[in-house]
């Protein structure tokens, strides 16, 4: 599978990272080198086997469905780039 | 008295009890070396003023008996780890100015036992890079010199690494997801633990690959890695695959006895264009631990040569994930946006000058590995070939094996911009004989055993079985008195 120029781009908006158009054919051939290594997998028979998901056979742990935090708004909003009135201020969303 | 800063943590408790010297002249001694260390780019965001506090508390809390290993003992922090308003930027941009709110477990649980904070250290870009030369604050150097070159201390904990190595600080906080902590280790003659994953709590650390990220002691000797995993270590209802198990204590583990200890060597870790210098170092190692009492045995682990691929699938998966949440939103950098500008103008942005290179690599990988008709070829590929790589491990320890000797590292540290400009499969390569480790979920370790031709440490890797971090110490610990190694790097910064 190779990526081109128009994926690359796709993929750049997906992950919301601006690429400009002049830096596209760069990245789709760094991102061919990268997935043509990982290629090597297809080597491997994997037939029956389970995806892995999680290195202890252990089930995650359940707690009470109960509030057991909060109550920290001015210290969540501390560190936002603007905030106002209580809130995280984002650019207009709907015109 | 001087030259405290050289102290192992064993022995500064040791005086520390003993009243030959106090927390206080302790971090002095550090934080002075700090001053004199700039050239090496290892301390990002210094904090003596709350070293010196912790320290006169520490010296209270010791004189008044009963205190812990660690008390009053002077650390450096990766600067992944969030601590309570001090700048915790994972060294990328996208996080300039960020003060945590709160701290993390590990960090909680080291000043919970006295531990002296002398500041947060340079590391890759979110952990992503194995030379320091990710980071947004410039690489750190390697203190190990030997030529005109400077070195890279490795990564992505690198600037931990420059800081033990140079007696900046008796030891340091690091993470490993791919190796982060043994291959920096084994380039700066120090030793890096991985624990098991689950042996240390996540919470509070900057998530790079959830399954395979763990926290790890940076030491100068295995003795200090024991003790520092012990306060490091716990059961953390806040990290829901932190495991549910008691913290042994590691240093009672040290007993110095091997004997009938079974060592793997795996075959296939004898990679094509490997060294001559570190093949034969590790049958040095195999000697040695042979000498001890232990016995060596040929294993195989067939599916060792797909782990890179796999991680390369797997770590950019989760990490496009982890990484979502920089968004301009909450904290850390926005981008300044133009007339017209929506929200998704500003994520775009934001993340395009947010994230070095190396990390918009990443992300968009995992994305693509992600996405929608490649998720099974990528993807779930990978975690099935993970699977297997897992029970290569089982089956090995199955068959009675206690740990597994390998090289560290494929070649000792190479030189700061060496790699720049080369295809990124080739930085990857740094990780071929670690990634292993976490992809298993499994302690790890690195021990310096002796030095290259060129004057340069090199580095001998025990992997051990799931929780069995006492008995891998013990093994490290042996290799460690057999090799004798004492070599420092000679002081040029």
């Amino acid at each position: 599978m190779a990526i081109t120029e128009d994926e690359a781009r796709k993929v750049a908006h997906l992950a919301r990272i601006a690429v400009k158009d002049a830096d596209l054919p760069a990245l789709a051939q760094e991102l061919n080198g990268i997935l043509h290594f990982m290629e090597q997998l297809n080597e491997v028979d994997v037939e029956g086997v389970e995806p892995m998901t999680g290195v202890e056979p252990m089930r995650l742990k359940r707690r009470q469905d109960i509030v057991t935090d909060g109550e920290m708004q001015e210290l969540i909003l501390k560190n936002a780039p603007d905030a106002r009135e209580g809130f995280f201020a984002v650019p207009k969303v709907v015109e | 008295m001087s030259d405290l800063n050289r102290l192992t943590i064993a022995a500064a408790r040791d005086g520390l009890r003993k009243g030959d010297f106090t927390s206080l002249e302790l971090t002095e001694a550090c934080l002075s070396a700090i001053e004199g260390a700039g050239a090496l780019n290892a301390f990002v965001h210094n904090t003596p003023e709350r070293a010196r506090q912790m320290a006169a508390a520490a010296d209270s809390r010791i004189a008044g008996g009963e205190a812990p290993a660690m008390c009053g003992i002077p650390l450096g922090i990766k600067d992944l780890f969030c601590t309570k308003d001090v700048l915790s930027q994972a060294a990328s941009r996208i996080l300039d100015g960020f003060l945590p709110q709160y701290e993390s477990t590990v960090t909680q649980n080291l000043w919970d036992a006295g531990a002296v904070m002398l500041g947060k250290l340079s590391m890759d870009e979110f952990a992503m890079g194995s030379s320091n030369e990710s980071a947004c604050y410039g690489p750190a150097v390697n203190p190990w010199k030997v030529d005109d070159r400077q070195l890279t201390p490795g990564g992505s904990s690198g600037g931990s690494a420059a800081a033990v190595a140079a007696d900046l600080c008796l030891a340091a906080t690091g993470t490993d997801t791919g190796g982060s902590i043994r291959q920096p280790a084994a380039f700066t003659g120090t030793v890096g633990l991985k624990p098991t994953y689950g042996r240390v709590s996540r919470w509070g650390v900057i998530a790079f690959a959830s399954s395979l990220d763990q926290a790890g002691p940076m030491t100068k000797s295995v003795r200090d890695a024991a003790i520092m995993l012990g306060a490091m270590a716990s059961v953390d209802p806040r990290d829901s695959t932190s495991a549910e198990r008691a913290v042994p204590d590691y240093e009672v583990a040290l007993t110095g006895d091997i004997r009938g200890k079974r060592i793997g060597i795996p075959r296939e870790y004898r990679m094509e264009g490997m060294s001559e210098e570190i093949d034969a170092l590790w049958h040095q190692a195999a000697e040695m631990l042979r000498d001890a009492g232990a016995e060596v045995v040929d294993i195989s682990l067939p599916h060792t040569k797909y782990a890179l691929p796999a991680y390369y699938v797997i770590a950019p998966a989760e990490a496009s994930s982890n990484l979502a949440r920089y968004d301009g939103v909450r904290y850390g950098r926005r981008a300044k946006l133009g007339a017209g500008d929506g929200v998704v103008e500003m994520y775009e942005k934001t993340r395009a000058e947010g994230f070095g290179p190396e990390v918009q690599r990443r992300v968009m990988i995992g994305t693509y590995v992600l996405s929608a008709g490649f998720y099974d070829a990528y993807y779930n590929r990978a975690r099935k070939v993970r699977a297997l790589i897992k029970r290569d491990f089982d089956q090995a320890y199955a068959e009675g094996i206690d740990a597994i000797l390998t090289p560290a590292t494929p070649s000792a540290a190479f030189g700061l911009g060496e790699m720049a400009g080369k295809d990124p499969v080739e930085m990857y390569l740094n990780d071929v004989f670690t990634v292993t480790v976490n992809l298993a979920g499994l302690p790890g370790i690195s021990v310096p055993v002796g030095l290259d031709r060129q004057g340069l440490p090199l580095g001998m890797q025990l992997i051990g079985r799931p929780w069995d971090e006492g008995n891998l110490l013990n093994l490290a610990q042996a290799l460690e008195s057999a090799a004798g190694f004492t070599a420092k790097p000679s002081r040029w910064w």
